[in-house]
C-alpha cells in the first residue's frame, strides 16, 4: 500500500512523473529534472517533503534523553529554534537513520526522520524512552515544503509577507514558530531557503500561493542531484545499519567531547576510531565520458573502493559520485572507476562539489 | 506525439528505418526517450562491430539510469552519431531526428519481421 502526501494531487496536476519513493508515491520530476535541478541553483524551486516525519519530543527528561540517543550532543543547542544534524546509531555505531533536531526548550524539541525509516526510528526511539519522563508524538497531521534556491526567501516572502517580520531573523540552520507553522531556515540542495512545515489541511494553498510568486515545483530526482552536488549524505545509499559514520564522511557529526556522555554507538566507534585505518569517505569527478552510479567498483593504488551514490551533475556539467575508499586515498589522486568493464579515469575530491550556484571543484 | 509511419520499431524501443542503400538506421523512440528522462550519455557501437537482432550494442543513460540499447537487426555497423554523442539531449528533443547508430543488414528479412507504428503503438499502450 503507498501513500500519498496532501499535494498528490497538485502534483499531477503540474504534470509530475509519479514513483514509489519509501512507500509514498511522490513527483521525480515534471518534466525536466535538468532544468528544475538548475533553477534552484539559480532562483527558487519548491520540493514536497511531506513524507518526511516530524515527531515532537516533549517532557523534562528531553535533552537527557536525546544525549543518550543520538551521536551529536543537543547540549550544543541554545539558541531558541536551532537545530542540529545527527545520527542515530545502533550500540555497534551502525546507523539506523540520519535526523535534524529542532531546539524550542530543553523540554521541547522537534525531530524530523527520512520517510522509508520513519517506523523503524520510532519504534527504536520509544522502546529506550522507559525511565524518562518524556513523550513522543509524530506528526504525519504536518506537511512539509521545501523552498530552496538563491530567490527562495523573498519569493517566500512575497506570497506570505506576514510571516516576513518571524522568518527573516533567522540565521542558518534555525526555525521559528509562527501561527500553527514551523519556518525552518534548513534545506537538502547547498542552497538558501526554507522549509516550511504547516497543518495537512494548509497544504494546497501554501503550495498555490508559492506558484503565484513564481516559486516553480521541483522533483525527487533533482532534489537528489542538488543534494549530491552539495556533498550531503543520503541515508540508505551513503550510510546504513552496516556503514557506521567514521567511514560515511559523517565524522564530525559524532560529539565525542564531553567524556561523561554516553551515547548509544559511542564506545563501538571511539574502539574503531582508535584502531585506525580507516576507509575514506570522498568524492569522485569523472574525467572519462560516462555516468557515476552507486555500487561502481573504484581501484586505487592502495586496494579498491565502491562508490556510494552517483549521478551526472547538472551544474558541473560532469558525472560525480561519493565513494568509500581505501585508507591514504587523497583529494588529488586520480583513480579508475569500472563502468561496464571499462576502467575510466577520475579524480578524487573533497566533497562538496557545488553549492550557492557556484561549482566547487 | 504519434510514431512516424515509415518507421519499424521493437518492443524494447528502438526505431529503424531503410535508407535507399539498404542500410538501416536505428534511434530510440519519443515513448523510450521520456521514460528516460533527462538523457546526458550515449555509448554508440564503433563502426565495424558485427552484431546479432536482439544484441546489446549501446548504452542511453540519462540522469536517473542508464539503460540498453539492442540492434533491432543484425549487421554490422556502418557509422554512428557522433553529434548526438556530443549533445545527448538532442534524443530527448527530437527522438527521430537523432538517431544513434547505421547498419548494414546482414538478413533483410529481420527487418520486415519489426512491428510496424501500429503495433509499436500497442507495447506503448502496455507499459
Amino acid at each position: 500500500m503507498t501513500q500519498r502526501t496532501p499535494l498528490y494531487e497538485a502534483h499531477r496536476a503540474a504534470g509530475a512523473k509519479i514513483v514509489d519513493f519509501a512507500g509514498w508515491e511522490m513527483p521525480i520530476h515534471y518534466g525536466s529534472q535538468i532544468e528544475e535541478h538548475h533553477l534552484v541553483r539559480r532562483a527558487a524551486g519548491m520540493f514536497d517533503v511531506s513524507h518526511m516525519l516530524a515527531i515532537d519530543l516533549t517532557g523534562c527528561d528531553a535533552q537527557a534523553w536525546l544525549r543518550r540517543l543520538v551521536a551529536n550532543d543537543v547540549a550544543k543547542l541554545t539558541l531558541p529554534g536551532k537545530a542540529l544534524y545527527s545520527c542515530l546509531l545502533k550500540e555497534d555505531g551502525g546507523v539506523i537513520d540520519d535526523l535534524i533536531i529542532y531546539y524550542f526548550t530543553p523540554t521541547q524539541y522537534r525531530i524530523v526522520v527520512n520517510a522509508g525509516t520513519a517506523q523503524k526510528d520510532l519504534a527504536w526511539m520509544q522502546a529506550r524512552a522507559e525511565n524518562f519522563n518524556i513523550s513522543l508524538t509524530p506528526r504525519r497531521d504536518l506537511a512539509m515544503i521545501a523552498v530552496q534556491g538563491p530567490q527562495a526567501r523573498e519569493r517566500f516572502w512575497q506570497a506570505f509577507p506576514e510571516s516576513r517580520a518571524a522568518s527573516e531573523p533567522l540565521v542558518v540552520f534555525q526555525a521559528v514558530a509562527w501561527n500553527n507553522w514551523l519556518i525552518a531556515r534548513t534545506g537538502y540542495t547547498g542552497e538558501d531557503g526554507f522549509e516550511i512545515s504547516v497543518p495537512a489541511t494548509h497544504a494546497i494553498s501554501v503550495w498555490q500561493k508559492l506558484l503565484d510568486a513564481g516559486v516553480k515545483p521541483a522533483g525527487l530526482g533533482a532534489r537528489d542531484t542538488l543534494r549530491l552536488e552539495a556533498g550531503m549524505n543520503l541515508y540508505g545509499q551513503d550510510m546504513d545499519e552496516g556503514q557506521n559514520p567514521l567511514v560515511s564522511g559523517l565524522t564530525s557529526t559524532l560529539d565525542f567531547k564531553e567524556a561523561n556522555r554516553d551515547f548509544i554507538g559511542k564506545s563501538a566507534l571511539a574502539g574503531r576510531r582508535a584502531q585506525g585505518n580507516l576507509r575514506e569517505f570522498l568524492g569522485l569527478v569523472l574525467l572519462d565520458r560516462g555516468v557515476l552510479r552507486a555500487h561502481q567498483q573504484v581501484f586505487c593504488p592502495q586496494g579498491q573502493g565502491e562508490t556510494t551514490s552517483g549521478s551526472f551533475a547538472p551544474t558541473l556539467n560532469q558525472s560525480i559520485a561519493f565513494a568509500r575508499l581505501p585508507a591514504g586515498v587523497k583529494p588529488g589522486d586520480e583513480v579508475q572507476v569500472e563502468i561496464r568493464d571499462k576502467r575510466l579515469k577520475a579524480k578524487v575530491v573533497k566533497p562538496p562539489f557545488a553549492r550557492h550556484g557556484k561549482p566547487l571543484v | 506525439m504519434t510514431n512516424p509511419a515509415d518507421l519499424k520499431y521493437t518492443a524494447t524501443h528502438e526505431w529503424a528505418r531503410r535508407e535507399t542503400d539498404g542500410s538501416v538506421t536505428i534511434g530510440i523512440t519519443h515513448h523510450a526517450q521520456e521514460a528516460l528522462g533527462d538523457i546526458v550519455f550515449l555509448e554508440l557501437p564503433e563502426a565495424g562491430r558485427v552484431v546479432k537482432a536482439g544484441e546489446e550494442c549501446a548504452v542511453v543513460e540519462s540522469v536517473k539510469a542508464a539503460s540498453d540499447i539492442y540492434a533491432p537487426v543484425g549487421g554490422a555497423v556502418i557509422a554512428r552519431n557522433d553529434a548526438a554523442v556530443d549533445a545527448p539531449e538532442s534524443v530527448n528533443q527530437d527522438a527521430y531526428a537523432a538517431w544513434l547508430f547505421k547498419l548494414k543488414p546482414s538478413n533483410a528479412a529481420e527487418f520486415d519481421a519489426l512491428l510496424d507504428a501500429a503495433a509499436y503503438a500497442k507495447v506503448e499502450a502496455e507499459h
